[in-house]
């Protein structure tokens, strides 16, 4: 082991592969669909679909930045797009929460439609957030019945990523969590598999945001809504008489992917700063401006001030990012630095890309350019996936070893 | 392929120096904070660990193994322990580093009494006492004078231990900034002990440079001269390491403190307030750390560091104020008296503004 920040060639072949794929699939296109809120980014979806699902460089095998590649291509991609990026036809966090939680029978079922060649772009989802429980995810209403051999669910879903495609074309599914038992508190908590289609399974409708437009955040309500019993994540076999008790890893195993997922949001985090950051630093070249690193104090000027710190809060969210991914790679609990990772990721970029509006004066404003975009694009960052404050919760509770009982 | 690991070897350094500081540093910081003296016998011990040494070359009885990124590590322990003995500890590095780096082999020689039995201090003159001073262009002239060069000036933040007779004074020749090896004893030369707002500890002068005479071979490096860049660039460094020591030190305190605390029937870590701080300044000390070990690798990879330097720098400046300020705002009361540590290391965290090259990797 050694500390190093030299990432692998395999690394860099992927950063290449994926900043190209940013430049000329995403780019000429994000405008557009963020204008057209609701509208199907067809060429992307289409594109991604036929070529870009199949095209990108694997990870090699022996040792590698494995994760950390994963958190590179996010990085690009958001660069490119952050809303198209989640607009991705892929399994996403329904993906993570299957292959974290799920059966070898159930990611077999449920993942391998997302490799095969051929047919129509389908999507992945994870619908946790009720209207009245967001942070506060274990106080959720939604509940699962057993009636027979089938589990039966009513509830209403808000704030799902992803959510039209996946409710809707048939081949995806929505990973709903619901309670199997209300009195059990977090240990009822159970996440269930919702094919796309599923009679029951309703999309109410899609959001109107501030920013990442092109995705399709979605209200989906479940009226005794039917699936089979083996779409209970992790489990088979189901004790009857206390559902509460079933084999799966339940809340804290549903808790768990987030451990995966929080790097991967402050990985997409950066590559939102860094391209209003990007833009700006290119700008002032553009006009002859160049930040100094060896001005003498006296005479730093506060533009450079401003964009030092910029380029210095990016990085340092970047490599806090590839610490978490590095630990993944290496079997060490991470739930202390991916919370780390995000928590900062969130806040730098929210900063950055509002100071980069500022900097850039009338041009920063403007919806020629996108700065105005990446501005509302960032902001997201900040809240979901565990806000900033759940974050910081989570991380207070951990460096002052305290149970969540004595920190809420 | 990245990596956030020291390697085992590392890391075993990095226990020991804790481990020293820990046991010897911290139980006299704060007595060494009030009387405005270093204490001979910690400096002697860590002497003895070698740490310096371990950067010298082997020819002179160093261990030929210099690491930016080993340094940075050892720095932040040192400084954990207290940043004013650190940077005692650490002041051979200050002249010995430069020589080793860019001196002729007739400065070299002198190396070996840097890596020698007994504690050797080192003084390096390169701030200056006007506002705006400049690290990478020195107010302080050098004119060449028949064989030799004048110098003309003043400097402050200067270290200034008993024990050595030279300081590396930095000076404007020809437009570049250059090193000359100056006697403390030469003519023209004087010295007045500074008090500052923190670092109590480590005696520090100004010094006054008026129509000082060195001979040819007192420029560092000869006529090839040095790179201040890169050692303005390896200062920033390990300050940033120190500044992260500094920091650690100010959150772990704090961190305690709220823990044991009582306030309305629970204890002041249970309230967001002072919790969400603690977890502010975890995020931001270990995000500051990553930058200086990556401005650190760099440097060990013979690349250029100093914009990377100088964010990790920049970054820690900032945080480290914010630090410390925050453990005594914990503190309340309590943090403002000099029984508890806080106010020391905010003293010693707002020194940062105006460090450079007080310490080297």
């Amino acid at each position: 082991m050694t500390i190093s920040f030299e990432p692998t060639e395999a690394s860099k072949a992927a950063r290449e592969h994926y900043r190209k794929v940013a430049e000329e699939q995403m780019r000429p296109v994000s405008r557009k669909y963020d204008d057209e809120e609701h509208t199907l980014p067809k060429e992307w979806v289409d594109w991604f679909w036929q070529e870009g699902r199949h095209g990108g460089p694997r990870p090699t095998d022996g040792p590698g930045d494995g994760f950390i590649q994963v958190c590179i291509q996010a990085e690009e991609l958001c660069w490119g797009d952050a809303g198209l990026y989640l607009r991705m036809p892929t399994p996403a966090l329904g993906g993570s929460a299957v292959s974290a939680a799920g059966t070898a029978e159930q990611k077999k079922k449920f993942l391998s439609p997302f490799r095969e060649k051929g047919g129509h772009p389908i999507w992945g989802a994870m619908a946790i957030t009720e209207p009245q429980a967001g942070s506060d995810s274990a106080a959720i209403e939604t509940t699962a019945e057993l009636d027979g051999d089938e589990w039966v669910l009513n509830g209403t879903k808000i704030f799902c990523t992803a959510g039209e495609g996946a409710s809707t074309v048939e081949g995806g599914f929505v990973v709903v969590w619901a309670t199997v038992d209300k009195s059990a508190g977090r240990g009822g908590i159970k996440s269930f598999v919702v094919p796309a289609g599923t009679p029951g399974m309703e999309l109410v409708g899609t959001e109107h945001k501030l920013g990442i437009r092109a995705s399709d955040t979605a209200t989906l309500r479940l009226e005794n809504c039917r699936v089979p019993q083996d779409h209970l994540l992790g489990s088979s076999a189901v004790k009857k008489k206390d559902p509460s008790k079933t084999g799966d890893k339940g809340f804290k195993g549903a808790m768990a992917t987030f451990d995966a997922s929080r790097p991967i949001v402050a990985a997409m985090a950066v590559g939102v700063g860094r391209a209003a950051l990007d833009f700006l630093l290119e700008e002032l070249e553009r006009q002859g401006v160049r930040v100094r690193y060896d001005a003498p104090p006296a005479e730093v000027t506060a533009l450079e001030r401003d964009v030092m710190e910029m380029e210095a809060e990016l990085q340092a969210a970047r490599l806090l990012t590839w610490r978490a991914a590095w630990m993944m790679n290496h079997g060490k609990p991470n739930n202390l630095e991916a919370s780390m990772c995000k928590a900062k990721a969130g806040l730098a970029v929210t900063k950055i890309t509002q100071k980069a509006v500022e900097l850039l004066g009338p041009l920063g404003y403007s919806k020629k350019l996108m700065v105005e975009k990446w501005m509302r694009d960032a902001k997201i960052n900040d809240i979901y996936e565990g806000t900033q404050q759940i974050n910081q919760l989570i991380v207070a509770r951990r460096i002052l070893d305290y149970p969540s009982a004595m920190l809420r | 392929m990245i990596g956030f690991d020291p390697t085992e070897e590392q890391a075993l350094i990095v226990e020991t120096v804790s481990q020293f500081a820990q046991n010897e540093i911290r139980p006299v910081a704060r007595e060494c904070d009030e009387s405005g003296k270093l204490p001979d016998s910690v400096l002697a011990q860590a002497h003895e660990l070698g740490l310096v040494a371990n950067a010298l070359p082997e020819s002179v009885g160093g261990g030929g193994e210099r690491s930016a990124v080993l340094g940075a590590l050892v720095t932040e322990e040192l400084a954990w322990g207290d940043l004013a003995i650190a940077l005692g500890i650490l002041s051979p590095a200050l002249v010995a580093l430069p020589v080793a780096e860019f001196g002729t082999d007739a400065q070299r020689e002198r190396l070996a009494h840097y890596a020698g039995e007994s504690f050797v201090p080192g003084a390096l003159a390169l701030q200056e006492p006007r506002f705006g001073s400049d690290p990478f262009r020195p107010g302080c002239s050098a004119e060449r004078d028949g064989n030799g060069f004048v110098l003309n000036g003043s400097k402050c933040q200067v270290p200034w231990m008993d024990g050595d007779d030279t300081v590396l004074v930095f000076a404007t020749l020809d437009g570049r900034g250059e090193g000359f090896l100056v006697s403390r004893a030469a003519d023209g030369l004087s010295a007045e002990r500074e008090r500052n707002l923190g670092i109590q500890a480590l005696p520090t002068a100004t010094l006054s440079l008026d129509g000082v005479r060195v001979d040819a071979d007192a420029r560092l490096g000869g006529d090839a001269g040095c790179d201040l860049s890169r050692i303005v660039t390896q200062g920033r460094v390990a300050l940033a390491a120190a500044g992260l020591g500094v920091s650690r030190a100010a959150f772990e305190v704090a961190r305690d403190y709220a823990k044991e605390r009582e306030v309305f029937g629970v204890k002041v870590a249970q309230k967001q307030a002072i919790a969400f701080k603690l977890a502010d300044m975890a995020i931001e000390i270990d995000a500051a750390r990553l930058l200086a070990w990556e401005a650190a690798a760099r440097l060990d990879a013979g690349q250029d560091a100093l914009r990377e330097a100088t964010l990790a720098y920049d970054q820690v400046r900032r945080v480290a104020l914010e630090v410390a300020d925050g453990a005594v705002q914990v503190f309340g009361g309590h943090g403002y008296i000099r029984d508890y540590l806080p106010e020391m290391h905010l003293r010693n965290a707002r020194g940062f503004a105006s460090f450079e090259a007080l310490a080297l990797v």
